[in-house]
């Protein structure tokens, strides 16, 4: 094969005598810091899990069993319930490089239709909840077509479904609230989320039951199915990932309308949690930020494609052990959201440490 | 030649704006046999190879595949009529692993229950795969095949993007610019791996500035200047400095090698 290459190019004759031991890599940096980075780095739920359990401790140590209680620990979750489910959402439009500021607003909406379609319209719960969940869908369906088709930034589109969903929300209720009672006497399927059994001293609500289940659901369809990694490709380069043989529109529609789907459970959750159906709850106005917030502090990055949604369950946890902790201290409610934003500063630091593996 | 060309163009036309990329090229690659291109820069390379895996639909023209009109809405429709690129860029999703890269878009599921109704992915089956795709390569020097290719060395990822078209195509392989980013050792490799898949019978287009690479594999050269296609010269019978004077209009191509 060398006849073709004339004398001056004969720079590969000495690659037959090239070792052909395979490069070994001697790992230099051995240090127990390295070998923590390395670990952060495969498995990135690991910091946020460990922020949880360190939380957990130092509370058990301070507050004693007044903290470290099975009662109090699972009013933890029920108290995180919502906004767990929101984080779902919200970490599979933010693993695609997105933002979703509408996931309260979708949720907020999706209760009013189910409580309206029972109560104004006499349809029976059994098809007025999935009607309400349909709704979130195609909110989902409509903010996916115009960031996938019309190529609006995520930020924008959300921003602006966020305040159409909520005006349409107090539009379509006529502000009206629908009270527990009638709810509990006419459409306790409507409430069935906030069904509540005991296991020892724990008590669990159906909602709270729902939210693990969506967690370990989605966990394990991000990670073994090729939908899963389609979504972490697309988050991770969205061209690369298009000539890779990935559909990014169908990507991106599954992950919007699907992520609005679950708004819709959390909707549904809702009036397990509140008894009631009310326009005006507050998931409408913060659901969005209190969302964010845990996926940041779990550790999935914001740029996309990178991070697992256990951690941003464990952030939506970290977050409710802070609330309810501090609270049992008799701190004043503000240092929880001191040091919940020293935690994301904190989260995002970390975050950009690790991925200082790869260069 | 008298045989009918495996993946042809003609008359294709690209525009960006006011600036013509393809300006009525034609193209033609022929069974079995390794087509490079070459071209100064922006003489339209990438432009030509993009429409012929898809990445970009021409605005005018025919691409033709076993004598059959196609059209490529996009690169997976190309890939599902055996045509595997690889881009300059490579293509690959960097905080994934080799595995799931490789197997981007066409990932194996399990067999029973797990893969039909969870669509649990058959991981074990994909590493083996990637494994024995990357040995013959030579690629051994890759640790670890789950760890993510932003961990690799530009050469390593280049190895990877090459040794996934060379798994995946059936009909025809493109490359471009396949030996830019690697070493002497790693270039050979990627040479042999393309007289290898040569000898398969799969045909490769081959986009490079490397002048001793083309000469040393290519059975024809596709010069390509101002967004068509020049000449098609044996690269037995011309010497690179012609090449090259034709590529960048230092001198013009005898009028009987000059494409129609």
């Amino acid at each position: 094969m060398s006849e073709t290459a004339s004398k001056g190019q004969d720079y590969e004759s000495s690659l037959s005598s090239a070792s052909n031991r395979v490069a070994e890599f001697e790992d230099t940096r051995k240090g127990l810091i390295h070998r923590i980075q390395h670990a952060l780095h495969v498995t990135p739920a690991l910091v946020p899990l460990i922020v949880l359990l360190a939380a957990i401790v130092i509370f058990a140590l301070t507050l004693g069993s007044r903290f470290f209680s099975p009662g109090t620990l699972t009013l933890i979750l029920q108290q995180v319930q919502i906004v767990g489910i929101l984080a779902a959402a919200q970490t599979l439009i933010i693993l695609t490089a997105g933002i979703d500021l509408s996931v309260g607003a979708i949720a907020v909406f999706c209760s009013v239709i189910m409580g309206a379609f029972t109560f104004r319209y006499g349809i029976p719960p059994l098809f007025s909840i999935p009607a309400g969940l349909a709704v979130g869908t195609a909110i989902g369906a409509a903010s996916g077509w115009l960031v996938s088709r019309v190529k609006l930034p995520p930020f924008i589109v959300t921003l602006g479904m966020w305040q159409i969903v909520l005006a349409a929300n107090y539009l379509y209720s006529r502000n009206e609230t629908i009270r527990s009672q009638d709810i509990n006497e006419q459409a306790p399927l409507l409430g069935l989320m906030g069904e509540r059994f005991q296991l020892g001293g724990a008590i669990i609500t159906l909602g709270v039951v729902a939210m693990i289940v969506l967690v370990v659901v989605l966990g394990y369809c991000l990670r073994s199915t090729a939908w899963g990694r389609h979504v972490y490709a697309v988050g991770d380069d969205a061209e690369a990932a298009e000539l890779a043989g990935v559909n990014r529109h169908r990507t991106i529609m599954s992950v919007y309308m699907l992520a609005g789907f679950i708004c819709g459970i959390a909707g549904w959750v809702m009036i397990g949690r509140f008894g009631s159906v009310s326009p005006s709850a507050s998931t409408g106005v913060v659901g969005n930020i209190q969302s964010i917030t845990a996926v940041v502090i779990g550790g999935i990055s914001l740029f996309g494609g990178r991070g697992s949604i256990y951690g941003a369950f464990f952030g939506a946890l970290i977050v409710g052990v802070f609330e309810l902790g501090l609270r049992m201290a008799g701190a004043n409610a503000q240092w929880t959201y001191l040091l919940i934003g020293a935690l994301i500063i904190g989260a995002v630091a970390v975050d950009q440490w690790i991925r200082k593996v790869t260069s | 030649m008298t045989q009918q060309p495996i993946l042809a163009a003609r008359g294709l036309v690209k525009r960006y704006g006011k600036v013509t990329a393809l300006d009525r090229c034609d193209f033609d690659l022929y069974p079995g046999e390794i087509l490079a291109v070459i071209g100064d820069n922006g003489a339209g390379k990438s432009s030509l190879i993009k429409a012929l895996s898809g990445a970009v639909t021409p605005d005018a023209g025919e691409i033709r595949l076993d004598g059959k009109p196609v059209t490529f809405e996009n690169p997976i429709a190309a890939r599902e009529h055996g045509i595997e690129t690889v881009y300059q860029t490579l293509a690959m999703s960097p905080a994934l692993s080799i595995v799931d890269n490789m197997f981007m878009g066409r990932e194996i599921r399990r067999s029973g229950f797990m893969g039909k109704y969870l669509r649990k992915l058959d991981k074990a089956a994909m590493e083996k795969f990637a494994r024995e795709k990357l040995n013959e390569l030579g690629l051994m020097t890759i640790q670890n095949i789950g760890q993510a290719v932003e961990t690799l060395s530009g050469g390593q990822r280049q190895g990877v993007a090459v040794a996934r078209a060379a798994a995946f195509g059936s009909k025809v392989i493109i490359l471009d610019e396949p030996t830019a980013a690697l070493g002497v050792k790693e270039s050979r490799k990627v040479l042999e791996l393309i007289q290898d898949v040569k000898r398969r019978g799969i045909p490769i287009v081959l986009i490079s500035h490397n002048m001793p690479h083309v000469f040393e594999v290519a059975d024809r050269i596709h010069v390509h200047r101002l967004g068509r296609r020049l000449c098609v010269v044996d690269p037995k019978s011309i010497t690179m400095n012609d090449a090259v004077a034709f590529m960048t209009g230092a001198k013009e191509p005898p009028s009987d090698l000059a494409a129609a």
